[in-house]
């Protein structure tokens, strides 16, 4: 069964290379090329697999077929869209600004794939488990919404600019409770490192079990951050025809979706990483491998649910948009990290600790519920006021 | 160490190299025939009038300004919650009056109206 473990594996591929005579400096750089390979052709093809998926799910949802002519269950759809887009030809209007117009989709690609480096896939399976882990996903998502603003900005167009516009205010406003709620894993486990958020998991003791709440503030905020349907205001196709990628064609225009997409899935697996255990669940220490299985399953039981989401709920309006961002989850995510935080300090046993903060969560989440509930019988009351009164007032005049 | 990013620096020129490479590569398969029309700002079909850069909201500009506040204690948030477990009670206390201050920050931008978006 050892054999099954990667971290024995990969002593055993440490010690065959420096059998062969090897330096320590070719040794680190053979294996920067051989996890560098893996991880781009991991992500390339998910990516190929998650749009399939998406359209299949949404093709389901609305009582359509979804693709299925190209191969076996329209499986190939996806290569074959990748190949067409590849074809066509790449227009860059008069008036955008070349350099910037260029950089930008290749600058939102780079911001995602990186994401694949720090992401625990199973016990011992992360390219580089960096100490300050949980920051590095933070910055490499600053990275992308500077993608997105350059692309509007470059463009010269008005529609891209009003995108451009939208994703700054949106995505800026939804970083703060993400982060935040990213800040409560980090608060019990006392480290940054996504290998080592994983471990302290073990037995179910689930850092998203013990805060739900603060799982959900992170969920919404990540399907924020991903442009996803409840808060795709800044590629709505209705308002503003597409957003900042309205000028892009062909390749460019691919690139801005693969990121889009692989999005989807690394935000689903840091999820899985910072609150569902990651890799943790029965027997993993005795097979290991079964942790990479695991792993996959939580995190396309994640993508799923943003999947369903995206087929079900209609768009927010831009001011509920940053109202739920700066009104609820904003102040819900700092009272949950000075919750977190006293409830650890205080002297108690740890599972009385973990079902206090559960119950104290659940009953912060129905506190929220109420007050969005009753601010939105106010201004549906306000709302139908006004009507009768102009109803009123035409019928007199 | 050295280990550790030694990967993510490889990876980092692969994959800020890989989009453009093969954007370079699909040059062979694409057609080139730009024309006037073509290259026109597309805007639905309608005649693009005047700049794009023009003066924009100040309300984006307001909350820009609310994420830098946050995100500053965000960046001090992190290494106190690392280091938490070893800290003592003050620890705490320190954070809590950090975090009351911004809220009270939070909730003076609130009764001022900037939150309510126009």
């Amino acid at each position: 069964m050892t054999l099954l473990d990667p971290r024995v594996l990969g002593e055993w591929w440490n010690t065959f290379l420096r059998s062969g005579g090897l330096s320590e400096g070719w040794v680190i750089f053979i294996n920067a090329v051989v996890v560098t390979l893996i991880l781009m052709g991991f992500g390339l093809t998910s990516v190929l697999i998650i749009i399939w998926a998406e359209r299949k799910i949404a093709g389901r949802v609305q009582d359509r077929l979804g693709p299925n002519r190209v191969g076996p269950y329209g499986l190939l759809q996806s290569v074959a869209d990748a190949l067409k887009l590849m074809t066509k030809e790449d227009i860059t209007p008069e008036r955008a600004e070349r350099i910037t117009y260029n950089l930008a989709p290749g600058l939102a690609v780079f911001a995602v794939l990186m994401l694949l480096v720090v992401i625990p896939f199973g016990p011992g399976l992360i390219a580089a488990d960096l100490n300050i882990g949980v920051l590095y996903v933070v910055a490499m998502g600053s990275f992308g919404i500077m993608a997105a603003l350059m692309a509007g900005w470059a463009s010269n167009n008005k529609y891209a600019l009003l995108g451009g516009f939208r994703t700054v205010a949106q995505l800026l406003s939804y970083e703060i409770p993400m982060v935040l709620s990213m800040s409560v894993p980090v608060l019990f486990a006392g480290t940054m490192s996504l290998h080592k958020l994983v471990e302290m998991q073990a037995n179910f003791r689930w850092f998203g079990l013990i805060m739900p709440t603060a799982f959900l503030i992170y969920l919404i905020s990540a399907l924020a951050e991903n442009e996803r349907t409840p808060f795709d205001l800044l590629e709505a196709e209705s308002e503003i025809v597409a957003g900042y990628h309205i000028e892009y064609s062909g390749l460019k225009f691919a690139w801005f979706f693969l990121a889009f997409f692989l999005n989807t899935l690394l935000l689903s697996a840091i999820a899985v990483t910072l609150f569902l255990g990651g890799w943790q669940g029965p027997f993993v220490d005795k097979v290991p491998l079964l942790g990479v299985l695991y792993f996959f399953l939580k995190t396309v039981l994640i993508v799923f649910v943003f999947m369903w989401v995206r087929a079900t709920f209609p768009r927010l309006r831009i001011d509920q948009m940053m109202a739920l961002a700066w009104k609820v989850l904003v102040p819900m995510a700092l009272a949950l990290v000075l919750l977190a935080a006293t409830a650890v300090k205080l002297p108690w046993p740890p599972l009385a600790r973990d079902v206090f903060l559960f119950f104290s969560n659940i009953v912060m989440l129905f506190v929220a519920l109420g007050a969005i509930g009753r601010h939105l019988r106010q201004e549906a009351e306000r709302f139908s006021g006004r009507q009768k009164w102009a109803t009123s007032s035409s019928t007199t005049s | 160490m050295l280990n550790t990013y030694a990967v993510v620096g490889l990876f980092a020129v692969v994959a800020f190299t890989f989009p453009f490479i093969t954007l370079l590569m699909a040059r062979m398969l694409r057609p080139r025939k730009p024309n006037p029309l073509k290259n026109s700002t597309y805007e639905c079909g309608m005649e693009t009038i005047g700049d794009t850069w023009v003066q924009f909201r100040a309300q984006y500009y307001l909350f820009a300004l609310i994420f830098v506040l946050f995100d500053i204690e965000l960046i001090f948030l992190f290494p106190w919650a690392v280091a938490y477990n070893r800290l003592g009670l003050f620890a705490l206390v320190e954070m809590a009056l950090f975090i009351g201050m911004l809220a009270l920050a939070l909730v003076y931008a609130w009764r001022k109206g900037i939150l309510e978006w126009q």
